[in-house]
């Protein structure tokens, strides 16, 4: 074929694109494609396309929009953790004239991919997922504000987390960091497709979040069951909501960044660019106003877990409450203003550099008031140790340790001296792994069985429990040692050998993070199997206090037959407390929306116009383009949202519901 | 399994399905109707955290535009380009639009479909005719050499003003989508809705005009 | 409780005391054994902000551990469901952490000013003996970060080094920082914290060295490709040996004319050491305004004809100064380029195989 057509029909993706010269891309790409092909098949087979789009790809239930998020933020973490694997072994051999396994092209796309992974389709996805699973039913509401909203937001970020799986067998991922800095990332020092995939895979889900957190927002404020004032709100509810708030305060600086990113590199502009005028720590200055509130974006929610089970395993009404919100509510105003000390050594001046120091260290005042709030609550309880409250203990320890580092980071002089070291990262890693990752599993295991009406097997749970607690005390104890010797981050190759023993010891634990991980999978796979035994007939397996437990085991798609009315702050313990009764009769008719396709088909034309983006096949990314304007004027033509639920039906649901809780009685 | 036990206070809760238990109005709201979902004030609300969210999006690249407003590279100054009584009757154009959405607005509260799609109309074309002007002046911009390639001045100058046109772009398309919908199903609540949205978003990109208007073109000039 | 506790909670104390004192011997190196002022100061804040940090961390370790176990279920502890609220343990919970930050703050603020790196330095040494005798000029070094090597150029001495930085003991030295592309920081552990190189923008540090080292220092910004080799030797020599260096730099041949700077320009890792015994004096200034190609118009003089008034365009305004790449949208079909995927993996131990290049 002529050269020129086949660039106008292909853009730059040609053969070589795909890595067919190297074994284990291909092998990796085949058992993918097989996998991929046998999951269809099944499909095919049990006749199950049907059921999906009906029950899942369309469905606009919280609850199952919840499970998806959930679903594939585990997925990611195994790529994400792969990842992590490969960049251990690479830097446990690659000491003098050993150049480990992967040459630092490839290497550098491996720490650029872990890193967007595990915060972009790991951590959001967790936590927006259990926000979107448990927080309408501890409002007592039956939905959230916009349902339909709700499934584009999670196929919006699917469709970005396809465009970095992409990337792994078509062309090739950014090489420039999590946050695809400049200048690396500018045109001229990356041509190729890297930074592109990075760019549309990141606008089109984070498009998604931000309608998600708007959408939660507005669930909050709007939908919360009579009797719940702001002040009765359940903990996790409230931090969601600042949690929230505040991606909708940041991240349109990141969209904004990420997008005169791509006008520099599609038209020319110069925004970033070394010269005519552009100024790349401006770039920095964006995506770290994004960046820092996002870390409190991602732990506020589990600092709301950690006190939904503190208080639910200790028997006890949170120690504290308000000081709890007030702390939360300046966490999130605070972490706004800090930003700066992610480049104190970029030389802002003494009098800045301290402001932003000083501010950081102020946020340790209210996390640590949180310590201590959670720290009295188990004082004089009565604590169950089962799986969930033994994450929460364990987070205490490790989470102490690296707010304690973080501070210490934040001391300009310090940062002199730390700044992209080995210690730094192993201190986000500390606050990451220790904070949000331990409460996702926390709040997996607590909420599991309210999700699915039975509970997560305790054997697995425990080797999934000290494989990441061990794993992540070996694995980082010696990063942070080395980091205090000077190391840097983002190294493929060593000098000197003396570190090495360090690096075998990481990567000897991240091994064990792996069977924490492994764990977990097992886990969940064994509970399925012995459903039967786990089963929760109750709708409270834990003896908890707030809404959501109200409800039976899985919850009816409508929540709440009647909607709750609440007058304390832990409106389920105070119901069970006057002598609540399940109603059986008297049912009305409940609103409910309708399920729509609309949300998957729109996100799939986006990730088809990002893709030829990518590729520069600009007829394609016109077309796309058009396609997905029409397909949302065309939603908007739909008037037929929402429906009633007959109060026969609903009384059906009830009475199916509560039977086997007699059958077992 | 001894996490199953349960501490329950109330008397035998789930054993008592055999007679009917009706809803106690201390724990329920027992309403003729569930309230409607994302109806009305819900959806208002989400609107209006949607556009302080692109406030913010704006906010973003002002800043970016104040960083390189200086940064001409040797290229022109904003003295040297800018036309101000090109930009102050397109700020008269888009100014009146926002008062012909108002008209409409007022003709949607009796429900007078033929008034409010007549004034939703002149918007339209005061809208695409602020855009027209605009293009406009990108146009000669161009012919002239200041292209957004040639200084970040120019760049931050055609980014944060061609943002707005696309956001104004957005809202005509918007408006022909309303027209179309009141054609098809009259006023409804719903297309009131829908109405109510796009105005608080139509007004909002006269707001974020001004902003441009003072900060790019005016201050540009006296630099 | 506290008379019951208080030997447990000796024996974890001295736990975590031995487990620390352990940890820090083992990394007795890097930036925990500098051999400078600056570094040895940055150090003891170190030392110091983490000493305070453990007056409120390790009680409340101590207390997390001991609850966790008073308080389970069924083992005796006092329950007591309705504790949820005390006026007074909420003021200490608040003022504990605050006052351990009104402290750190202080220290914050009067060291960032102190060790602010574009401030000269008070003092180059501790040492009375050498603090009696009159302070030399400080030493001026011009620091280049380039794609992936580090260009030392030593104005007042006309030599210029690539990947090699010596530096004279108990002399104040102060680094003008830049660089030619990407965003680099630079950083020797051992003399003092690092900053920014930037292209286009200058940095400063002001360091001393107060014994002889050799040792190393780098990027810990990564920049690419050749990130992790873009390493340069750190000699700390008394200043006897250090003119002697200057003098056999002088007599290596070389000079770091304009050819040479264009060849060095290229990307390349793994540089050797260089020495040029001559370098033009304008060197440096034309690589920070970013006008070392013949043709460029350097950034000042850029902005010196920016305000001329208004009306026409002052010739030459359309022109292109870079070779800035065309955006994508821009480009022709036949511009598009491909991408192959050159990710790969090779035998560990391999040394020769460096990988695919750009």
């Amino acid at each position: 074929m002529d050269q020129s057509l086949s660039k106008i029909i292909f853009g730059r993706l040609s053969w070589e694109s795909i890595p067919l010269h190297e074994p284990i891309l291909l092998g990796t790409f085949i058992v993918v494609a097989l996998g991929g092909i046998a999951v269809l098949a099944a499909v095919t087979k049990f006749k199950l396309w049907g059921y999906l789009w009906r029950e899942w790809l369309t469905s606009v239930d919280h609850k199952k929009i919840g499970i998806m998020y959930l679903i594939l933020g585990i997925i990611m973490l195994v790529r994400g953790f792969a990842d992590a694997v490969m960049m251990r072994a690479q830097q446990a051999i690659a000491f003098g004239a050993n150049q480990g396994y992967l040459p630092p092209h490839h290497y550098d796309q491996v720490f650029t991919a872990h890193g967007t992974i595990m915060i972009f389709f790991v951590a959001i996805p967790l936590v927006v997922g259990l926000v979107n699973l448990v927080m309408p039913l501890q409002i007592g509401a039956r939905d959230v504000a916009f349902p339909f909203l709700n499934s584009l937001s999670l196929w919006l970020t699917v469709a970005g987390a396809v465009l970095v799986m992409i990337s792994l067998f078509i062309g090739e991922f950014s090489t420039a960091g999590w946050l695809n800095y400049v200048p690396v990332a500018n045109l001229q020092n990356s041509p190729g497709t890297g930074p592109d995939y990075y760019l549309w895979a990141l606008q089109i889900a984070g498009v998604g979040t931000t309608l998600s957190a708007i959408n939660m927002v507005t669930t909050i404020i709007k939908m919360r069951a009579p009797g719940m004032t702001m002040m009765k709100m359940p903990v996790f509810t409230w931090t969601a909501l600042c949690s929230n708030v505040l991606a909708i305060a940041i991240f349109p600086a990141l969209t904004g960044a990420f997008a005169l990113l791509m006008l520099d590199r599609y038209v020319g502009t110069n925004f970033f660019t070394n010269d005519l005028g552009g100024n790349p720590m401006m770039y920095w200055n964006l995506v770290w106003i994004w960046g820092h509130p996002e870390v409190y974006v991602l732990v506020l929610p589990a600092f709301g877990i950690y006190s939904e089970i503190t208080s639910t395993f200790t028997g006890k009404r949170l120690f504290g409450y308000s000081s709890m919100v007030y702390a939360t509510v300046v966490i999130t105003i605070l972490s706004y203003i800090v930003w700066l000390h992610h480049f104190f050594t970029m030389g802002s001046g003494a009098s800045v550099n301290s402001f932003f120091g000083i501010a950081t260290m102020v946020i340790s005042i209210p996390t640590g008031a949180k310590i201590f709030n959670w720290l009295f609550t188990m004082y004089r309880g009565s604590i169950r140790f089962e799986l969930p409250m033994m994450w929460v203990v364990a987070f205490m320890l490790t989470f102490t340790v690296g707010g304690m580092t973080g501070v210490l980071l934040a001391v300009p002089p310090a940062d002199f001296v730390l700044h992209n070291s080995l210690f730094l990262v192993a201190h986000f890693h500390n606050v990451i792994i220790g904070g949000v990752v331990f409460a996702m599993f926390a709040g997996m295991t607590y909420w599991f069985p309210k999700a699915f009406g039975f509970k997560l097997d305790e054997f697995w749970g425990k080797v999934a429990f000290w494989g990441w607690v061990i794993g992540y005390w070996v694995a980082w104890t010696p990063i942070y040692i080395v980091g205090l010797m000077g190391t840097t981050r983002r190294v493929s190759h060593f000098n000197d050998p003396t570190l090495q023993p360090w690096f075998v010891v990481a990567a000897i634990g991240a091994l064990i993070i792996g069977v924490g991980i492994i764990g977990f999978v097992i886990q969940v796979a064994v509970s399925i199997k012995n459903r039967e035994k786990l089963r929760d007939t109750t709708g409270d397996p834990w003896d908890g206090r707030t809404l959501e437990w109200s409800t039976s085991s899985p919850p009816p798609f409508y929540n709440f037959a009647f909607t709750p009315v609440v007058s304390d702050l832990d409106a389920w313990y105070d119901m069970k407390d006057r002598g609540y009764q399940k109603p059986s009769g008297g049912f009305r008719p409940i609103h409910m929306p309708h399920n729509t396709g609309a949300g998957v088909i729109i996100s799939a034309i986006a990730m088809v116009m990002g893709f030829a983006m990518i590729w520069y096949i600009w007829w394609l990314a016109a077309l796309s383009f058009v396609s997905l304007i029409a397909a949302i004027i065309i939603h908007t033509f739909n008037y037929n949202r929402d429906y009633y639920v007959p109060a026969d039906e609903v009384e059906q649901v009830e009475n199916a519901r509560v039977r086997p809780a007699v059958a077992g009685a | 399994m001894r996490a199953f036990v349960q501490r329950w206070r109330g008397p035998e809760a789930m054993a008592t399905v055999t007679e009917q238990t009706l809803p106690d109005p201390t724990f329920h709201l027992v309403e003729a109707h569930s309230h409607e979902h994302g109806a009305g004030g819900g959806t208002l609300l989400g609107f209006w955290i949607y556009l302080m969210s692109d406030a913010l999006l704006f906010a973003a690249v002002f800043a970016s535009f104040g960083v390189l407003s200086s940064a001409y590279a040797g290229g022109p100054t904003p003295r040297e380009i800018f036309e101000l009584p090109l930009v102050a009757l397109n700020t008269a154009i888009l100014l009146v639009s926002s008062i012909t959405f108002g008209f409409a607005m007022l003709a949607m509260e009796p429900g007078k479909v033929r008034s409010t799609q007549a004034w939703l109309l002149v918007t339209a074309l005061l809208g695409a005719s602020f855009v027209a002007v605009e293009l406009y002046e990108f146009g000669s911009l161009i012919a002239e050499g200041a292209t957004p390639q040639r200084s970040g001045f120019l760049s931050g100058f055609f980014t944060l003003v061609g943002l707005h046109g696309l956001h104004v772009t957005a809202g005509i398309v918007w408006i022909f989508v309303m027209l179309a919908q009141i054609g098809q199903r009259g006023l409804i609540v719903a297309n009131k809705r829908r109405l109510m949205c796009l105005g608080m978003f139509w007004h909002f990109l006269d707001v974020v005009w001004i902003g441009v208007f003072t900060f790019v073109y005016l201050l540009g000039v006296l630099r | 409780m506290t008379q019951r506790l208080h030997p447990r909670t000796r024996r974890f104390g001295t736990l975590i005391l031995v487990a620390a004192v352990g940890l820090l011997s083992a990394c007795q190196r890097g930036v925990l054994n500098p051999a400078g002022d600056v570094a040895r100061q940055q150090r003891d804040i170190i030392y110091i902000s983490t000493g305070l940090m453990l007056l409120i961390i390790v009680p409340v370790m101590l207390l997390i551990v001991i609850f966790a176990w008073r308080y389970r279920k069924g083992q005796g502890g006092t329950y007591d469901p309705e504790f949820d609220h005390s006026t007074s343990l909420e003021l200490v919970i608040w003022s504990a952490p605050l006052l351990i930050i009104i402290m750190l703050g202080a220290l914050t603020w009067s060291s960032t000013h102190l060790l602010d790196p574009f401030r000269p330095l008070d003092r180059v040494t501790t040492d009375p003996a050498l603090a009696a005798e009159p302070r030399q000029e400080a030493l001026h070094v011009q620091v280049v970060s380039m794609d992936w090597k580090w260009l030392f150029i030593y104005p007042d001495q006309g030599i210029a080094t690539v990947n090699e930085l010596v530096l004279p003991v108990n002399r104040e030295v102060r680094f003008d920082i830049t660089s030619t592309n990407m965003m680099n920081t630079f950083y020797a552990p051992t003399l003092a914290g690092m900053i920014y190189a930037m292209p286009g923008m200058q940095s400063q540090l002001h360091a001393v060295l107060n014994r002889p080292v050799d040792d190393e220092g780098f990027s810990a910004n990564y920049s690419g490709r050749g990130f992790s080799d873009m390493r340069f030797a750190l000699h700390g020599v008394d200043s006897g040996k250090f003119d002697q260096w200057v003098a056999s730099s002088k007599g290596s041949g070389r000079t770091l004319d304009l050819p040479t700077y264009l060849q060095l320009l290229k990307p390349s890792e793994k540089v050797p050491a260089m020495r040029f015994a001559g370098v033009d004096q304008d060197l440096y200034r034309r690589i920070l305004e970013r006008c070392v190609e013949p043709g460029k118009p350097c950034a000042t003089e850029v902005m010196a004809h920016e305000p001329m008034g208004a009306g026409a365009m002052p010739a030459g305004r359309e022109s292109m100064p870079t070779n800035k790449p065309e955006g994508a949208l821009m480009k022709s079909p036949g511009e598009k380029g491909a991408q192959p995927n050159r990710n790969r993996f090779v035998a560990p131990g391999n040394e020769a195989d460096k990988g695919p290049t750009h």
